[in-house]
């Protein structure tokens, strides 16, 4: 006796579904496969056969080419990503735990206030920073370029923590009180350990915005301290010369991989932790 | 090993809210187990962590062996409280929990192992020691919870509501171990919950609350046989006292009520003044265990006959269920009486034990203050 349960049947509507469903992955690989292929041709080779052909001989020399124009500049965005990430995260971990654990009177109003930042665009804060950051001395340098990404970024790590702490209860911090322990006692032996999750999300989201960030970047920096976004844009706009199209697309996925090595390693965490607060409720 | 004491404690919210605590005033000598019970919303899990000092209070004194705390932070109180959630600290497994109030306390590594190992062995947990709060069963994290608040030998343990979520049985259980270790222990305990059982069974003293105000602070013998107004008297007892709306007579200088179950009628004396009582509307308060079956011929004790509408055997007792007045009244009676529903049966009430009650107000009516005439009755009814 077999259930129906251990052998789909294999019917029209089935086959259709997942045929579908082929076509729509296809079409999203697609480019991603055009930018590997291409990036592994030689120039001639890109000039002769068409977007999806087999190179005819595979070849480094595009990633070489594309490394040694943008390695200076993928430092930077790594001098520049991670003490961002790491700073906004920890202060929006601080947010979230004052937020959720010491209301204050107006705390609700203060937090109602700070989510507006998540729907700020980034053109508008545009020029208040560019006069902040001239103000104190900051203009075109790394750190006045994580400056903005820490204040820019605070409103969705503090939006975060706070609703991933609003689901601990508060008896927890009761008893830590009761036992004799003060705020930050509270927050690093008992809070934090229990952050892992949320954490990561915080890591992932902010980790991609400010590495895939162009605006700031091309706005705040010039010349050496540019992140990678733009100098890769500076590379594929250059006028003067062939169109190397290898070194493009070798450059572009030099810049993507970043991020997807984040997603690989934590990608895990993400969802767990999006849906952590939802479900407890 | 302390005393508390509360004076005149007042909070509130904000100006113009509603009033959480009202005017607490109570006291509780060294060694003594304190219930505060009352229906959700009565201000007692306010005023417990306004005692802890997690909230602070808008006029009063809170007094620990007679000195104000009341401006104090919590830890500078040397209170350990346990919580309804137990509050365990997920990351940490069993000894972290118990020891971190003793950490913190900058104890040497040697005495808090000596602390932890004394509590587990109370508590019996010390098989559980190396776990996370997450492995372990509801009771064995109360267990825990309490470990955490013993650890520390503090003055003052309070319990806020600990009980509430341990399924039936664990709960009876876990109440006779709080009742037993607090006679080994002898800390001065406040307890707060809204289950009237654990409130009898446990307290030296209760307070029972409702609406931010202490309705009547004493000994449970005396907050059950002695309520001060309806509310107590309602919520305190299992099932709970039989509330008869009355009219009263007058007659040879004594004051009846009037009982009338359908079937009979009936004219109960009461040691009442007949000129306090005028106009006024009475509800007679009578606990189900008060009913007795009466004897077929009677031994002058007032009875009336009425009908049986629902039988509930527990197994201890049998709860029959009359209408006196128009109103549902429960007998607790023994369990082998034969009786189905649409019987009759012969109930008596000792007017001695019923209470009356105003019952626009809620107050208690004093029978004791007139009626020297009724009591020399009573005796008489006792003696035959």
């Amino acid at each position: 006796m077999t259930s129906p349960v251990d052998k789909p049947a294999l019917n029209l509507s089935r086959i259709a579904i997942h045929a579908v469903l082929l076509l729509a992955v296809l079409l999203y690989l697609v480019p991603l496969v055009v930018m590997l292929l291409t990036s592994f041709k030689t120039p001639e080779d890109i000039g002769s056969g068409n977007l999806l052909s087999w190179p005819a001989a595979f070849t480094g020399i595009g990633w070489a080419k594309a490394w040694s124009t943008v390695n200076g500049y993928f430092l930077n965005s790594i001098l520049i990503t991670v003490p961002a990430v790491l700073i906004s995260t920890a202060i929006g971990a601080l947010n979230g735990y004052v937020l959720s654990m010491w209301r204050f009177r107006g705390s609700q109003l203060f937090f109602g206030l700070l989510l507006f930042g998540c729907f700020l665009p980034f053109q508008t804060v545009l020029l208040p920073a560019s006069f902040t950051l001239g103000k104190l001395g900051l203009a075109s340098t790394t750190s006045g370029l994580v400056l903005v990404h820490v204040v820019y970024g605070l409103a969705f790590t503090t939006l975060f923590f706070r609703n991933y702490y609003v689901s601990i209860p508060e008896a927890l911090v009761k008893a830590a009180r009761l036992d004799g322990a003060g705020f930050f006692t509270i927050f690093g032996r008992i809070i934090l350990p229990m952050s892992t999750p949320i954490i990561m999300v915080c890591l992932i989201w902010q980790f991609t915005q400010i590495w895939n960030d162009f605006l700031f970047g091309v706005v705040f920096s010039s010349g050496d301290s540019q992140p990678i976004t733009v100098a890769l844009n500076n590379l594929v706009n250059t006028s003067t010369g062939a169109k190397e199209y290898n070194v493009d697309m070798a450059a572009a996925m030099i810049a993507g991989l970043p991020t997807l090595l984040v997603y690989v390693v934590a990608g895990k965490y993400f969802v767990r932790g999006l849906t952590a607060g939802a479900v407890k409720g | 090993m302390a005393t508390l004491e509360l004076r005149n404690v007042h909070k509130t919210y904000g100006a113009g809210l509603p009033d959480t605590l009202k005017d607490i005033q109570l006291a509780i000598k060294d060694g003594e187990f304190l219930i505060l019970v009352g229906p959700s919303g009565c201000g007692k899990s306010t005023l417990m962590n306004c005692i802890a000092g997690l909230e602070s209070i808008s006029g009063g004194a809170i007094l620990i062996d007679d000195e104000d705390v009341s401006g104090m932070s919590p830890k500078d109180r040397d209170i350990a409280m346990v919580f309804q959630s137990y509050a365990l600290y997920p990351t940490m497994n069993v000894r972290d929990n118990i020891a971190f109030g003793l950490k913190i306390r900058k104890m040497s590594q040697a005495a808090i192992d000596e602390e932890v190992a004394r509590v587990a062995k109370l508590l019996q947990i010390e098989h559980l020691l190396g776990r996370k709060p997450g492995q372990l069963s509801g009771g064995q994290q109360q267990r825990v919870a309490m470990g955490r608040a013993l650890a520390r030998r503090p003055k003052i343990y309070l319990f806020d509501e600990p009980l509430s979520n341990l399924d039936a049985k664990l709960r009876v259980e876990m109440r006779t171990e709080i009742k037993l270790m607090h006679q080994r222990l002898k800390t001065t305990t406040v307890y707060v919950t809204h289950d009237q059982i654990e409130a009898m069974t446990l307290g030296d003293k209760v307070a029972v609350m409702k609406d931010g105000i202490i309705q009547q602070f004493g000994t449970p013998q005396q907050i059950y046989n002695d309520p001060a107004n309806l509310f107590v008297a309602s919520f305190i007892g299992s099932p709970p006292m039989n509330f008869i709306p009355v009219r009263l007579m007058k007659q040879d200088g004594r004051v009846l009520a009037l009982l009338d179950s359908g079937q009979a009628r009936c004219e109960l004396p009461l040691g009442v003044a007949a000129d306090e009582l005028e106009g006024r509307e009475i509800i007679l308060g009578v606990r189900p265990e008060q009913i007795s079956l009466g004897a077929a011929e009677g031994n002058g004790m007032p009875a009336i006959r009425a009908e049986v509408q629902v039988t509930e055997p527990t197994g201890p007792d049998l709860l029959v269920f009359v209408t006196l007045n128009q109103a549902k009244v429960c007998c607790r009676l023994a369990p082998d009486v034969a009786c189905r529903v649409g019987d009759s049966l012969n109930l008596q009430l000792d007017p001695a034990r019923v209470l009356l009650f105003d019952a626009r107000s809620g107050e208690r009516l004093d029978l004791a203050a007139s009626g020297t005439a009724i009591k020399d009755n009573v005796t008489r009814f006792k003696g035959r």
